[in-house]
């Protein structure tokens, strides 16, 4: 697991590339740590981080890393509230706040045991990482709400689509897609990142098909390092896990399901 | 910049909210040696109560314009997981007040919340059995049993408590006051009569959110929060601290702790140009994990640009 430096980190925005309905920022981090597939930062713009939509934002938002190219981290963006907006607005050669990388990342697959890669929206994120860091080549499945955001599947190599209205690809579920997969392959691995009803459709998928599974949640949170305890989702057998310091990476198994209200649009 | 505080001397007046910072997980999460050089100047842990606490169902937290409200529901191992795990780790921290300079201790300040008498009294005497503690904080911030008001929001009852457990240690023992009442002056007099050594505000205001209109409700209401209500913090609530903290300073002898949305050292002077003698950083650390001991030097640099001033306010 890479660590953060406690302070947090001035860093200018290399360039913002559009990718369908999604922004992929690339932030040059010269002196930052190599992060994980599957860690995130939390970013908030330098300057107007206040202001927005009811005077907001006020705290930094969580962000996984989607990429690490040389010495820059890239972070995929969807604008669906006023930190994302905010952030969206960053051109090349602005700066923003950056602490990070943070939390417990992806673990790799056994040697002999094949990845399938799960993701939804702009939880597809984390899986461009891992993808580049997998040795052996993994199956990809994404799921999008329509053609627009579908086209943020060219952030990952061979993948397979899925849309809820039909426009691209498999009408319907990416779930749908994951079934048939472990249906063939009973031995794979299962990394999964995306909107809580399709993490939970693929923990129960994988809990009956007896397939691992790891999933990188999302929730609410005001800190990103253990210190405010919002970011809670509930453990099996009881009691919470805090999704910044015991994840965002949680094992399946850990969880009797994936709690659908974990955050609000920030 | 060393200040003395109820016999404890502190390498800088900045320390942390209780419940806003996690020594322990921060240190499994930052590179930097926390041990060694910690942010703050002691530490204040969350809130411990007798027996374990999972805390509130999510959501817990909703942003506000310039502040949280948080509904967390003061999880925490209990006191005998505490005692036996948590404090181990958290004594024997140092701070560097300035870089280059000699590390000092961190102190260690446990906080405490029973729902009656008799637990805060076991509480504050199993602490008082142990070294590693400097000095305790009550949250009084709990609703009484009986009455369903916040023991602390009442004087006569807030006095009570306290002397029913002054007589159970010798440690300095800090009240953390309720901003949700009508005469938080008077609820800090009363924790004065009792035996405080100190009182400390403000608490986070009682406050709630409701679910956005396109989403549905957790809990099948429309409180947003899995606690309905919870307590905000912040920017927001800056003023309303430095006008709690004049007033309660105005009438007690005991020296202040003053908190509420401080984010500079220019705010951390205000709180003690009426009256604190250390000053709390709280959801800032939220944004700023460092936020700490920005603010500390920040609070130096204006005490070297105002000596008159800082002698008398950095008493």
């Amino acid at each position: 697991m890479s660590r953060a430096p406690l302070h947090r980190r001035l860093l200018t925005v290399s360039g913002v590339d559009r990718l369908g309905s999604y922004l992929v920022v690339r932030v040059d981090d010269p002196g930052g740590p190599q992060p994980e597939p599957g860690q995130f930062a939390m970013l908030a713009a330098s300057e107007r981080w206040g202001g927005g939509e009811d005077e907001r934002p006020y705290l930094s938002r969580a962000f996984s890393v989607a990429r690490r190219r040389g010495s820059e981290s890239h972070f995929l963006l969807e604008d669906v509230g006023p930190g994302s907006r905010r952030l969206s607005e960053l051109r090349a050669g602005e700066r923003l706040w950056m602490l990070g990388p943070l939390g417990r990342g992806f673990t790799a697959p056994s040697a002999g045991r094949r990845a399938i890669l799960v993701g939804g929206g702009v939880g597809i994120a984390p899986l461009a990482i891992l993808q580049d860091t997998l040795e052996q080549d993994a199956t990809v499945l994404l799921g999008f709400r329509d053609r627009e955001r579908a086209e943020g599947a060219a952030l990952l190599d061979a993948a397979i689509v899925a849309t809820d209205d039909g426009s691209s690809g498999h009408h319907g579920l990416v779930t749908d897609l994951l079934a048939q997969e472990i249906e063939r392959d009973p031995a794979a691995v299962v990394y999964a990142c995306g909107p809580a009803g399709m993490l939970e459709g693929v923990r129960a998928i994988c809990e009956v098909g007896a397939v691992p599974a790891q999933l990188a949640l999302e929730a609410g949170m005001a800190c990103g390092f253990g210190a405010c305890f919002g970011c809670v989702v509930p453990r099996r057998g009881g009691g919470y896990l805090r999704v910044c310091v015991d994840g965002p990476v949680i094992d399946a198994a850990e969880l009797d399901h994936v709690d659908a209200h974990a955050g609000a649009p920030a | 910049m060393s200040v003395s505080f109820c016999g404890l001397e502190l390498a800088h007046p900045i320390i942390n909210g209780s419940g806003t910072f996690d020594a322990i997980a921060a240190a499994r999460a930052f590179a930097d040696d926390l041990r060694e050089a910690f942010p703050f100047a002691a530490y204040v842990s969350k809130t411990i109560t007798l027996e374990p606490r999972a805390g509130n169902a999510p959501p817990r937290l909703w942003e506000t314009a310039a502040g949280l409200i948080n509904s967390i529901g003061l999880p925490n191992k209990g006191l005998e997981g505490y005692l036996a795990e948590d404090l181990p780790q958290l004594a024997g921290m140092t701070t560097v007040p300035q870089p280059g300079a000699e590390p000092r201790p961190v102190p260690v300040i446990t906080n405490v919340m029973g729902s009656t008498t008799h637990e805060f009294s076991a509480l504050v005497e199993a602490c008082e059995a142990r070294s590693e503690i400097a000095a305790l904080e009550l949250n009084v911030s709990c609703p009484n049993v009986k009455t369903g008001l916040d023991i602390g929001a009442d004087p006569l009852q807030l006095e009570q408590l306290v002397r029913a457990v002054r007589g159970l240690t010798r440690k300095p023992l800090i009240v953390k006051l309720t901003p949700n009442t009508a005469d938080v002056a008077a609820c800090a007099q009363g924790a004065q009569e009792g035996g405080a050594d100190a009182v400390s505000l403000i608490n986070t205001l009682r406050a709630m959110a409701l679910a956005p209109a396109e989403r549905e409700a957790p809990g099948g209401h429309r409180a947003w929060l899995g606690g309905r209500t919870g307590g905000l913090s912040g920017p927001a609530v800056r003023a309303v601290a430095l006008a709690q903290v004049a007033a309660v300073a105005a009438r007690v002898a005991v020296p202040v702790i003053g908190m509420g949305g401080v984010q500079s050292g220019a705010h951390a002077r205000e709180l003690m140009d009426v009256g604190a003698t250390l000053v709390a950083v709280g959801t800032e650390s939220f944004r700023e994990p460092a936020a700490g001991a920005r603010i500390a030097r920040e609070l130096g640099d204006t005490a070297r640009a105002e000596p008159a001033i800082s002698e008398e306010s950095v008493r």
